[in-house]
């Protein structure tokens, strides 16, 4: 999809303005790639669409399964390439109700729509629409995280750059608990 | 391996017939004629006093037979030695957990102490398989607590465990001894904590490429005060972090310690420390083998001078971060070494080659291609006694370099002859290498080659590989797993089902064809108890050409081929006794993943029990 003139205009408020439209509409800042070049695009390879859902990886074309690795020693491969790029942030994601934790390495997201649609499909359920003022609406789970000073806040309030590396740890939270978090602070 | 094959073909007839037929129960089931009796008549029941006698004696000879094989043909004799022989079996192999009930297993064997239990197929670990399939050890664990209350060990592989299973295992088993998990899922560490807690007797603890999830407890911890009777205690692949203190502690009160295996998160001067605490190790798994980051303002440890001290270190493994500048300390072991594992470390034939040329007792090594051809060579120079080489691909994917090649393959096999399993991942391969390896190593029984490149020929002579593939079945008589790759006519194919006698194992990807291929394989290879197909042009003419042998084999996987709807259940309607599962790659509940006549995943398997009940929606059983 092509970029509309609409979005220029935009440009200006971006370092402030967070939007969750549909994600692939803006330019993103590579951090953290996990593969050492880029895949040729060839065509006789399909596009990944594997259940797995630990991290929304880049999309690599390449056949579900192949070559028969077990996705374990691959994710300690691609651990290892991040760490020496030393771009690896992996954080601990919880959600209210759900019985265990997940972990996610924020260096693989270019922005937060992807995160939020990773983290939609991880624990299967829906974030709603997010408002610079009142946060989210639409739905009754609320992405949160903790940042480096302690404080909790409100996934999306702040630039997505400074939320990465001040992030420690996110939290679905559920219903009325977050009302207080609306306003960040 | 002849002999095990056809007593267990033989043994699990009759089993079948002794199922229909159980020799404790009163009432006689008719239908026990449809299933033929191929080794013989039963005695007729004689007075009772001699019987027992005989019993007696018997059960004080059983208990010398330990193959499962031997006691398989033992209860085959009659239905006075098959009671017996459950009464005294402490062991059971159970290679596909839906192929019986767990009802079956406690209704024969009376005093088990010892289950090993397989769930899902192979192919599952590479995401064919939709999540929540199955294979689960909750209704196992839940019928061996009320049957077997002195069950002392437990091995898993490839099921689904829950944190309740281990609880309930650690509650119902006062004497629990030893738990092994391997690719398993679905429990954290806080079901290991209730094990490290609650079995007070346990030896073993072994966690071996299973996924753990973060529970955030700290389980080493749990594990009770006073003298510990761990002697084997594996975590590498547990992927959060432990409480270190405790960690040592548990070490220096385990005298009988011998097997470490560490995870990354225990970092060199860590694993100093524990090497320190416990010299008498066996076997390590040495963690991240990197330093902490912390500044150190003392000296350095000797980590070369702990090594020397861990005289008794014949395996190693770890290295999942590895500092190069490091590695020579193990030096003081490797001339005792039988087994080193450095496939998680991105080790160059450089940093092999002063390591490699002292492992004169070398069985086992894994390894990434990162050592290359070079250093397949430096292997091949020294490590005569090699047994079991793998090499796994640094870069999975289909494109990338290729750094080990026909001429490290070709290497290996003129300077290890004893070699009798190998795992090669590679990007191109020549029939002349393999041909090679067909003809210096005939000692074979495991073949696994993965070109990497689908379709990828001969990269010198640009012909399909048939040949090299065709030489190994006919060279390595002795070969019983086979995994093929790389562009294959069916010719291949027929190579594979007439010489392939002792095969047990087959895997197929992106090969073959036409059904000719499936049907040589299904027409030949007599022993073949387990077949995984992925992505070839294999359909329901290849898949009927094999209804003779369906009930006498583990499991066949087809995923991605061209069967069709009707093709299985032709199959399903004719064999009451195999199950025939059929399912898509996505697994979401919501679609009716049977939509239309294709079939993405065939997965068949004999059972005595019939359909599973616990089948997720989006599988369906014909």
């Amino acid at each position: 999809m092509e970029k509309v003139g609409v979005y220029d205009e935009l440009d200006n408020l971006k370092a402030t303005e967070l939007r969750l439209g549909l994600p692939g509409t803006e330019e993103t800042v590579s951090c953290g790639k996990s593969n050492k070049r880029a895949l040729p695009n060839n065509t006789e390879k399909e596009i990944e669409s594997t259940g797995k859902t630990e991290t929304a990886s880049p999309p690599k074309a390449q056949i579900v399964g192949w070559p028969p690795v077990r996705s374990y020693r691959k994710n300690n491969i691609q651990t290892k390439k991040n760490e020496s790029e030393g771009q690896g942030n992996y954080v601990k994601v919880s959600m209210d109700g759900a019985p265990y934790l997940r972990k996610i390495d924020l260096t693989m997201y270019k922005q937060y729509p992807e995160l939020m649609k990773s983290l939609e499909n991880m624990f299967k359920f829906s974030v709603g629409e997010y408002f610079e003022r009142e946060g989210y609406k639409g739905s009754d789970f609320v992405p949160t995280y903790e940042d480096k000073d302690g404080d909790w806040m409100l996934v999306g309030d702040v630039p997505w750059e400074m939320f990465v590396s001040s992030c420690k740890r996110l939290r679905i939270m559920k219903g009325s608990e977050v009302k207080g978090l609306g306003c960040g602070v | 391996m002849t002999e095990e094959d056809s007593s267990a073909k033989m043994s699990e007839d009759v089993e079948q017939y002794l199922k229909l037929n159980p020799p404790c129960s009163s009432s006689s089931s008719s239908s026990a004629v449809a299933f033929a009796n191929k080794s013989g008549t039963f005695k007729s029941s004689s007075p009772p006093c001699p019987e027992h006698v005989l019993e007696n004696v018997l059960e004080n000879v059983l208990q010398f037979l330990t193959s499962r094989c031997d006691r398989n043909a033992v209860s085959l004799v009659c239905k006075s030695w098959y009671r017996v022989e459950a009464q005294t079996r402490f062991e059971v192999f159970i290679g596909n957990c839906y192929s019986l009930s767990p009802a079956r297993l406690t209704h024969r064997f009376k005093g088990l102490r010892s289950i090993v239990l397989k769930g899902k197929p192979r192919f599952a670990d590479f995401n064919l398989m939709p999540p929540n399939w199955g294979a689960q050890f909750a209704p196992w664990v839940a019928a061996t607590a009320k049957a077997y209350p002195w069950l002392e060990k437990v091995h898993l592989k490839r099921m689904f465990v829950t944190d309740d299973d281990l609880a309930l295992l650690a509650e119902s088993f006062p004497g629990f001894k030893e738990l092994t998990l391997v690719c398993c899922e679905g429990f954290g560490t806080s079901g290991i904590a209730v094990i490290a807690n609650k079995c007070r007797q346990l030896k073993v603890l072994d966690l071996v490429e299973s996924e753990v999830t973060d529970d955030e407890v700290d389980w080493i911890s749990c594990f009770p005060e006073g003298k510990s009777h761990l002697e084997s205690l594996s975590f590498d692949c547990v992927e959060s972090p432990i409480n270190f203190n405790a960690l040592e502690g548990l070490v220096v009160r385990s005298p009988f310690l011998k097997k470490l295996r560490t995870n990354r998160f225990v970092s060199l001067e860590e694993l100093h420390r524990l090497m320190v605490r416990a010299p008498q190790l066996t076997s390590l798994g040495t963690g991240s083998f990197s330093p902490d980051n912390a500044p150190q303002g003392e000296q350095l440890p000797d980590y070369a001078a702990a090594f020397l001290a861990c005289k008794s270190i014949v395996c190693l493994s770890g290295f999942r971060e590895f500092r190069p500048e490091y590695l020579l300390a193990i030096s003081p072991v490797c001339a005792n070494l039988t087994s080193l594992n450095f496939s998680y470390a991105n080790i160059s034939p450089h940093m092999l080659m002063p390591i490699i040329r002292n492992c004169h007792n070398i069985r086992v090594f894994w390894a990434l291609d990162s050592i290359r051809d070079e250093g397949l060579q430096a292997v091949a120079a020294t490590c005569k006694e090699l047994r079991e080489l793998r090499i796994f691909p640094f870069d999975p994917r289909e494109d990338s370099e290729g750094p080990v090649s026909g001429v490290g393959l070709q290497a290996i096999s003129e300077g290890c002859r004893k070699l009798e399993s190998i795992l090669y991942f590679c990007q191109r391969m020549t029939n002349e290498a393999v041909t090679a390896m067909s003809e210096n190593c005939p000692q074979l029984t495991v073949f696994r080659l993965c070109i990497m490149g689908r379709h990828r020929p001969d990269h010198v002579t640009g012909k399909p590989m048939d040949d090299g593939f065709g030489a190994i079945v006919k060279n390595c008589k002795k070969l019983t797993r086979l995994a093929v790759s790389g562009l294959l006519t069916d010719e291949a194919f027929s190579y594979i089902g007439e010489y392939g006698k002792l095969i047990r194992t087959l895997s197929v990807a992106f090969a073959g064809n036409s059904d000719k291929a499936l049907r040589y394989v299904l027409e030949g290879c007599p022993k073949l108890q387990k077949l995984e197909i992925r992505d070839s042009p294999f359909g329901d003419a290849g898949l009927r050409s094999g209804m003779h042998r369906y009930c006498n084999m583990r499991f066949v996987w087809l995923s991605s081929c061209v069967l069709s709807l009707g093709g299985c259940r032709d199959v399903a309607q004719a064999l009451p006794n195999v199950v025939v599962e059929v399912f898509g790659s996505d697994g979401d509940d919501d679609d009716d993943t049977v939509t239309g006549d294709y079939v993405e995943t065939l997965y068949l398997y004999r059972s005595l029990d019939g359909p599973r009940k616990d089948a997720p929606k989006f599988v369906t059983i014909l």
